[in-house]
């Protein structure tokens, strides 16, 4: 039995969702081979052969593959997954991209988000916006599913896995035209251990610079709810919640958010809540567990300058 | 181009949901039903498409219980021009949805399906791409842009760190994100014309598709609740306690 797992990178370094997503390999149990598709992909597939108890990286490296689009990577996956029984990505946007493609291909059903392995048949993933946890047995020969990176802990880096360079190369079908990425400096918000976000209440672009703040100096990353992001203060991908980006950060302040279902689904597992809220009514205070009902422009710059 | 929609009757978005009492499943009786969202602004998508004079006609389709056909016809008073229902009680994975609508694709011939990229209850985010694989058709994920560019459609696609664009030949599926667009309200005129457009009623059985059983739900829990937290008086106690007490700064 073994069990594939397909690397996160951007050509240029790997991941840590990617170790993470080897951690919920180990729990599975059984040998774990990591593929890396990329273009000029070298050191990624360097960094994943340090995987602690990986057995083997692939590594299909072609320019077809440089902006790792989900046509391309399936049909690659589908050539080499009779070799595996598990097939797993991370549940970011790449691995929902791909991952039901190729579990369609293998004519089996695929497993979303999951958080936490019962047997090597039998997960648990949460549905109805984290509302419910399912335990799910599968069927199916092969299990496809992507994993919830922030349930598991990254595995170490001291392993020393074979490298195995494959050969398979596909006509592209879809055409690749640009990419424009936020630059940003911070922690990347899936994987920082101190989340400042903010809401609607910060009112405009300009005011979120005070969370920039308290981010930078908690060392943490910046998000937001979907208010925000549809008020146009800050980038989609800073988006915590159902629909955005799942975290569970050491410590989660959240300013100017009311605590809607959606944005609840995307941090209720973080370790530590605080909420800052002018509403004393406001659902985000029920699971927070340090509430102050202050005006986020008196309460942030005071927090900023006890800091 | 000929559009097709598939749209999907979930727990309305704003119901908190509970576990039955059985440990069997959400308990979903008497709870207020709606379109899911991301379905909804894949029609309205479509809506637009025409509107822009790229579409020529717009079909949506539900595979559901009976009651989805409300659903159905809420997508015909938001513009759709017809509806197909195929209609089964029994609880579907995406991978056997995805093949009932790769069906419906060929009986109707369309060159784009538009999909939600996931429902707000199964939280699966699949259907979309499990769809486009048994097509062999390009796909474009989370999109927050659409246009019809000659014979391609340029799709720009919210990703991890930003957005990306591609170009797809058609046929092809798009799944919608949410900020593709902002969903009209149905007017009463249109929601009384609605009720006179086409509604084609049809079952699983009346396709060329084999239907697997794919996975046991073996029970469904509810979450751990995070104990009550307190409310502190002041910045100093909150930072108080956030270094001596939970210490995490």
């Amino acid at each position: 039995m073994a069990i594939l797992v397909l690397a996160e990178h951007d050509n240029a370094s790997l991941k840590l969702d990617t170790a993470k997503v080897v951690a919920c390999g180990q729990a599975i149990g059984g040998d774990i081979d990591v593929l890396v598709v990329g273009h000029d992909c070298g050191a990624v597939a360097s960094e994943a052969q340090k995987l602690s108890g990986v057995r083997s990286v692939l590594v299909a490296d072609s320019a077809s593959y440089a902006n790792h689009l989900a046509e391309n990577v399936s049909d690659l996956m589908l050539a080499i997954a009779s070799d595996y029984e598990h097939v797993l990505a991370a549940a970011s946007s790449f691995g929902k991209d791909v991952l039901p493609r190729v579990a369609a291909l293998l004519d089996v059903s695929q497993l979303s988000e999951v958080i936490e392995v019962f047997s090597s048949d039998t997960f648990v993933r949460p549905i109805y916006a984290g509302n419910a946890l399912a335990t799910v047995q599968s069927l199916d020969d092969k299990k496809v599913m992507t994993v919830r990176s922030s349930a598991f802990d990254a595995v170490a880096l001291d392993g020393s896995a074979e490298l195995v360079t494959l050969a398979q190369d596909i006509a592209p079908q879809v055409e690749f035209v640009t990419q424009s990425l936020t630059e940003s400096e911070r922690p990347e918000l899936g994987s920082a251990s101190v989340v400042v976000s903010g809401g609607r209440a910060l009112g405009n672009s300009e005011n979120f610079g005070i969370l920039e703040q308290l981010a930078d100096k908690l060392g943490g990353a910046l998000g937001a709810s979907r208010a925000a992001v549809d008020a146009g203060f800050v980038p989609n991908d800073l988006q915590v919640g159902q629909t955005g980006k799942i975290v569970a950060p050491d410590l989660y302040i959240a300013v100017g958010i009311s605590g809607a279902i959606q944005h609840l689904a995307g941090m209720k597992d973080s370790k530590v809540i605080v909420a800052i809220n002018k509403d004393p009514e406001a659902p985000i205070f029920q699971v927070a567990d340090y509430g102050l009902e202050a005006d986020l422009f008196d309460a942030v710059p005071q927090l900023l300058a006890q800091l | 181009m000929k559009v097709l929609v598939p749209v999907k009757r979930v727990v309305d978005a704003n119901v908190k949901v509970r576990v039955n009492a059985d440990n069997t499943g959400v308990d979903t009786a008497n709870l207020k039903m709606a379109i899911n969202p991301f379905c909804e602004i894949a029609v309205e998508e479509a809506v637009r498409l025409k509107e822009a004079g790229s579409a020529s006609e717009i079909v949506v389709l539900s595979i559901g219980p009976k009651a989805s056909q409300e659903q159905l016809r809420t997508a015909l008073a938001l513009g759709a021009d017809r509806a197909i229902h195929i209609e089964t009680d029994e609880d579907l994975v995406p991978l056997s949805i995805a093949k009932l609508i790769y069906a419906v694709q060929q009986k109707e011939q369309t060159d784009l399906v538009i999909l939600g990229k996931q429902s707000i209850d199964g939280d699966n985010n699949q259907t979309g791409q499990m769809l486009a694989a048994i097509g062999k058709m390009p796909q474009a994920t989370f999109a927050s842009e659409v246009k019809l560019d000659g014979d391609k459609l340029v799709v720009t696609r919210e990703i991890d760190g930003g957005l990306q664009t591609v170009n797809l030949a058609l046929p092809a599926v798009v799944t919608a994100d949410l900020r593709l667009n902002e969903p009209r309200y149905a007017k009463l005129p249109n929601i009384m014309k609605a009720k006179r457009k086409p509604l084609e009623s049809l079952t699983p059985a009346d396709f060329d598709v084999t239907l697997k059983s794919h996975q046991n739900i073996i029970k469904v829990n509810a979450p751990a609740q995070r104990s009550g937290g307190v409310m502190v008086g002041s910045v100093e106690e909150l930072v108080e306690k956030l270094k001596n007490e939970a210490k995490v700064i």
